[in-house]
């Protein structure tokens, strides 16, 4: 697996991500460090996100909260989010309530089946100790 | 096979993810390499429906017409081979199915070799006013609500029946077993309880079993389809093999698939199928069993070829999820192409003239939702923030409208086309013509007493 690129915080360091928001430690995307695959149930998506390497999952763990993902997807989902851990796959699963505009055949959304949430999740900026 | 694994595997092959998967995929499973079963699922959510509105139309329809032609094709193969089709390609009519599946067996001269099971009472469509009489009030798992609310546009109403009754077709010696509502996990599940005969309360193998078919319900979305991990590098996806599962008694599997077809059969394809539509992963419910997700162990145990361990599981509850679809109303999604410069706001422009156009109009929508393919379709506020939406060299304006009365709808069919001559420049890609109203049939998902629904099964011997 290639080694995480990683991008400068571009003095976007202490926005809340990480330990506290005062960490010199560097921002990437999940999408360096993870991957994803999401889904649909109804009117909820699931995102299920996978460490790339398993000594990612705990950062993951840490950092993708149920809290930053429902920020995260601040103005595409109306309900809440849950998290549930699975440590024997190194992932995580997410469901975001509300995510499809009523979901199935009701939805008028091109993504009506949640397929890219996973990728919209990869978006998320995290903090890595250099 | 895997030497060290022993001659007691059984290798069952997924052959289709869905109704409308890739054709060649089942003929080249059972072609391919040696297997012993072909699963196969159609049927999604709202497939029922759909199928009963056929079969309103023409009793003998109403099951998945592709599997005839298909079953055409491979009879022939599975015969000489000994292969087993299992599959719920039988909708809301499974005998109609078996019986012109029979039909194309005698035109291949296969009389007297084979025998179709048929499962059947899935279905509750003329159940439902029985049931709720008897105070069984299916209320929607989503929102709470009892199916009484909607009783009167009811379309479909099946119950999800587990591996149980596809077992009992096979031990009666069934080749190919067609279903109605069967579980996608039940369909191969089925053939690993048969052929290592598990008992019914093996909740660890019974569940084993079902994160088997989990793995594969979904065809090569476990084998290199749709896998983001180093997609670029994935090999040959022209020529993508589909999964099959090496089973073995004691509940632990491999995910392969055919010597010299394309994908890959890593742990991190598999992972993403696992995690896919995913709930509560420590609680699968199924009607067999309650699967543990958070005790299933992955290893590359060779090149694509994954094994898959320490499954648990728990007994199955005493209920049956029952799928109900019902009418909802209508819904039309129009678009139109605005090109460079200032595509996106054009189409942003376009945007707001429609709407004003429709509120003019007083036509009332239960909603409207407007996309810009381009530029936020896909990962909404998300993309905006970081696109370089100045200098988009196009964006689709895609605005869709849902009503329960089909007048509204009908009339914002209409006020597309006008937007290209009397609204924002630089607009094209209205080839397609004025968009159609569409009825929404909707999902209902509920849960029965398990004691209400009586499986059946029977034999067509051709």
């Amino acid at each position: 697996m290639r080694k995480p690129a990683v991008r400068r915080s571009g003095g976007r360091a202490g926005a809340g991500v990480g330990a506290g928001g005062k960490s010199r430690g560097t921002r990437v995307r999940l999408v360096e460090l993870a991957h994803a695959r999401s889904g649909d149930k109804g009117d909820t998506a699931n995102v299920g996100l996978i460490a790339l390497k398993p000594e990612y999952y705990p950062l993951l763990v840490k950092q993708v909260t149920a809290a930053r993902v429902a920020r995260h997807f601040k103005g595409m989902i109306t309900g809440k989010v849950e998290r549930y851990e699975l440590p024997n796959l190194h992932a995580l699963n997410f469901l975001l309530h509300g995510a499809l505009d009523g979901g199935g055949t009701i939805s008028l959304k091109t993504d009506a089946q949640g397929k890219v949430f996973s990728t919209a999740l990869l978006r998320l900026e995290v903090e890595v100790s250099r | 096979m895997s030497p060290q694994r022993g001659a007691r595997t059984v290798r069952i092959a997924g052959g289709q993810g869905f109704w409308g998967d890739w054709l060649e995929a089942p003929y080249r499973q059972v072609t391919g390499g040696p297997v012993d079963y072909l699963m196969m699922d159609y049927l999604a959510e709202v497939t029922m429906s759909i199928l009963q509105k056929q079969k309103s139309r023409d009793p003998s329809l109403g099951y998945a017409k592709d599997f005839i032609p298909l079953m055409q094709r491979i009879l022939p193969v599975l015969a000489e081979r000994g292969i087993k089709v299992t599959a719920n390609a039988g909708g809301v009519n499974p005998r109609g199915c078996a019986q012109a599946v029979a039909e194309a067996a005698r035109g291949l001269r296969l009389s007297g070799k084979l025998r179709i099971g048929v499962v059947t009472g899935d279905d509750l469509l003329g159940r439902i006013d029985g049931l709720l009489a008897r105070g069984h009030e299916l209320r929607n798992l989503d929102t709470g609500r009892p199916l009484s609310d909607v009783r009167d546009r009811v379309l479909s109403a099946n119950a999800y029946l587990g591996a149980w009754p596809v077992v009992e077709a096979l031990r009666g010696g069934a080749h190919v077993v067609i279903t109605g509502r069967v579980t996608d996990t039940g369909l191969t599940l089925a053939p690993m309880i048969h052929a290592f005969d598990w008992p019914a309360d093996a909740w660890d193998l019974l569940a084993a079993g079902t994160v088997a078919g989990h793995t594969i319900e979904c065809g090569a979305q476990c084998s290199g389809g749709n896998c983001l991990v180093d997609w670029e590098r994935i090999p040959d996806l022209a020529n993508v093999g589909y999964p099959i599962v090496e089973a073995a008694p004691d509940g632990t599997f491999d995910i392969v698939k055919h010597p010299g077809t394309g994908g890959r059969i890593s742990v991190a394809g598999v992972t993403e199928q696992l995690v896919y539509e995913m709930g509560n992963p420590a609680e699968y419910i199924t009607p067999d069993c309650i699967a543990d997700f958070t005790t299933i162990r992955l290893a590359q145990a060779g090149k694509d070829r994954v094994r898959v361990s320490g499954v648990r599981g728990r007994p199955a509850t005493d209920k049956l999820k029952v799928s109900v679809a019902y009418f909802y109303g209508y819904k039309a999604v129009g678009t139109l192409v605005y090109a460079w410069p200032d595509a996106y706001k054009k189409a942003q422009a376009a945007d707001r003239i429609l709407r004003q156009r429709l509120a003019d109009l007083g036509l009332k929508f239960e909603a409207i939702v407007t996309e810009f393919v381009g530029a936020d379709a896909t990962h909404g506020p998300l993309a905006r923030a970081s696109a370089p939406l100045a200098e988009l060299p196009e964006v689709q304006l895609r605005i869709g409208v849902r009503a329960v009365d089909p007048a509204p709808v009908e009339r914002f069919t209409r006020e597309i086309a006008p937007l290209i001559l009397n609204g924002p420049p630089s607009v094209t890609g209205f080839a397609g013509g004025r968009p159609k109203p569409e009825e929404i049939v909707a999902y209902w998902p509920a849960l029965l007493d398990k004691r209400m629904v009586e499986p059946c099964v029977e034999y067509v011997d051709v």
